[in-house]
């Protein structure tokens, strides 16, 4: 069983002062599958991701890492085993170059995080593999620009480098392709495409195009609960799933708020 | 084929370009270091010193405010640790040397600051600023009610005594070659760790701490490390401020003393190493220069209203904003 999955919910619940978040969430996802967890707004997606990785602490049920509990670890350590996240607003470090933020992942599996006796200069043997992760989400020219000069679509793709410096077993993308226009869309679809090779990804995403190109399997949250899961064929003809979107007269529409 | 050849054409350029800018910065240094060097010559070595104390104070709780983050309302407390207990140290204990009594008024407040970074790390923003502040004033209530502090007077006469057993530090100018070594000493060990690897990580906890936590980073540790480095430094600074002015002072463990450095910072520049120098010598300069006039009374008006327009128009500070120009325009 624990084999199938390498990440898997059990009766997870977060209630807020009487208000149920997220209701007995019961989610799995398979091994080097790209997951889908659609719903609409307010349906609880991204207190899951932050359930996940404990940014909250979850109110009762399990969660499991390749079949190990991972339920009363910290952030950081869930991130250590390879869990790591983007957040929906891009996540980078606005006054650092581009290289700086992708080094800062790298960093961390470094013994000298706590030198603060050290020249800057001892980092410079990452460089290189900063590079390689820049060119990867095609940024090679921007690596010594500040962060915060960078287009939108930049540096969500710079998200995507940093997060894949840490060669998570496990990526979650909180909407990937939030706030972007067609053409950028493509590429970051492309990204991710690129990334979830060898690895498994928990994505929330709001465009149903994107999900329908990219997904294996997709898990629809209203209201806190699990809805209904399949592939996006059956989930797409679920009458209950074009209730809840309601006005959504064809279901490959992209939903919006 | 061209691609490489055009990438190993940018990585020169950076180089060259990051190259210039060291070769800029290590001039900017030899020029500040070659005027401190020959000040007392022209200026008063006294009020030299005074400045140069604020400056290391300032730079330590720069450490914390602009480079991890942090605002820390309490820092009077490290201040007045350190100068209390050297001065406590030199007072009573003839056989203590100057550079001993320093060492143990540092060592003093670095303890004191890890306790203080345990009880507030957990908390942000103003709940860890009022933390601190809540602290400091348990340190100030402890130093009046104390036997051996000199209460609301503070301690005088705190002997200067000898460096090394060799030099005689109650020669001005001895002493103050002396101040401007430790204060190199911890302007140069703030500048090294903000570049550092574990200044890396700091900058990184400022600009976006969830990110930090994501990538791995127990945040809270380097957070605690950097508090404690900070509270040390600002413990030197106290200690070597008592010894300068032979008293360990109320004043300096007073809320206005964690304000006033909160000042200096944002006036000379959070952020950057050199504001909090520049800051600290406007501030100490501009109280002399007022407390001289008539308008002694308006001191802390002034600072108020040179604080408000700081804020609101100058933001980066003095230091800052001479950087932002000099971007603009020289480049």
């Amino acid at each position: 069983m624990s084999d199938q999955y390498v990440l898997e919910t059990r009766g997870l619940v977060k209630e807020f002062k009487g208000f149920v978040a997220v209701d007995n969430v019961n989610l799995q996802v398979n091994k080097g599958h790209i997951h889908a967890l659609i719903g609409p707004n307010g349906a609880g997606k991204t207190t899951v991701f932050n359930l996940l990785t404990k940014f909250l602490q979850p109110t009762r049920g399990k969660i499991l890492f390749n079949g190990k509990d991972i339920t009363s670890e910290k952030s950081a350590a869930i991130a250590r085993q390879g869990i790591v996240r983007s957040f929906q607003i891009s996540a980078v470090f606005p006054h650092m170059t581009a290289l700086e933020n992708v080094r800062i992942a790298l960093q961390s599996f470094q013994g000298n995080t706590f030198h603060f006796w050290k020249s800057g200069r001892s980092l410079e043997s990452l460089n290189d593999r900063c590079m390689e992760l820049l060119d990867s989400v095609g940024l090679t020219e921007f690596a010594d620009t500040t962060t915060v000069e960078l287009a939108y679509g930049r540096k969500r793709a710079l998200e995507l480098a940093t997060t894949l410096a840490m060669e998570p077993e496990l990526l979650l993308l909180d909407e990937p392709t939030q706030g972007m226009g067609g053409e950028d869309v493509d590429g970051v679809v492309e990204l991710i495409r690129k990334a979830a090779v060898g690895r498994s990804v928990l994505m929330v995403e709001h465009n149903l195009g994107v999900v329908s190109t990219l997904c294996d399997r997709i898990t629809v949250l209203s209201q806190g609960a699990v809805l209904t899961e399949g592939d996006y064929k059956a989930v797409s003809s679920d009458p209950q799933v074009r209730e809840v979107y309601m006005g959504t007269a064809s279901s490959t529409a992209e939903v919006t708020e | 084929m061209a691609g490489s050849t055009n990438e190993s054409a940018i990585k020169q350029s950076i180089i060259q370009q990051r190259k210039s800018a060291d070769r800029k910065k290590l001039i900017l240094n030899l020029v500040l270091l070659a005027i401190l060097l020959i000040a007392p010559a022209v200026l008063y070595p006294v009020f030299l010193m005074k400045i140069l104390c604020f400056a290391l104070f300032a730079v330590a709780f720069n450490l914390l405010l602009g480079f991890t983050g942090l605002l820390s309302f309490g820092h009077a407390a490290f201040l007045a640790t350190g100068g209390y207990t050297t001065g406590y140290l030199l007072s009573t204990y003839a056989n203590v040397s100057t550079e001993m009594g320093i060492i143990a008024g540092t060592a003093a407040a670095t303890v004191l600051g890890l306790g203080f970074a345990l009880v507030a790390i957990r908390r942000q923003g103003i709940y860890f600023a009022m933390i601190t502040l809540a602290l400091a004033q348990l340190v100030f209530f402890f130093l009046v009610q104390a036997p051996f502090t000199g209460g609301e007077d503070g301690m005088h006469g705190v002997p200067r005594g000898y460096l090394f057993g060799l030099v005689d530090l109650q020669n001005n100018t001895a002493m103050y070659y002396f101040v401007l070594a430790v204060f190199l000493f911890g302007y140069l060990l703030v500048q090294r760790t903000v570049n550092s690897p574990f200044g890396q990580v700091l900058k990184a906890i400022k600009q976006n701490e969830p990110r930090a936590i994501s990538l791995g980073y127990n945040v809270n540790l380097y957070k605690v490390l950097a508090f404690v480095m900070s509270a040390g430094l600002a413990g030197l600074a106290g200690s070597v401020k008592t010894v300068v002015f032979q008293l360990a002072s109320l004043n300096d463990a007073h809320w206005h003393m964690s304000g006033e450095v909160i000042l200096m910072t944002l006036l000379g520049g959070t952020g950057t190493l050199l504001g909090p120098v520049v800051g600290a010598a406007f501030v100490v300069n501009l109280e002399y220069q007022l407390s001289q006039g008539a308008l002694g009374d308006w001191v802390d008006a002034i600072l108020g209203g040179i604080f408000i327009i700081t804020v609101i128009a100058f933001r980066s500070g003095i230091v800052g904003e001479i950087q932002k120009f000099m971007k603009k325009n020289l480049s």
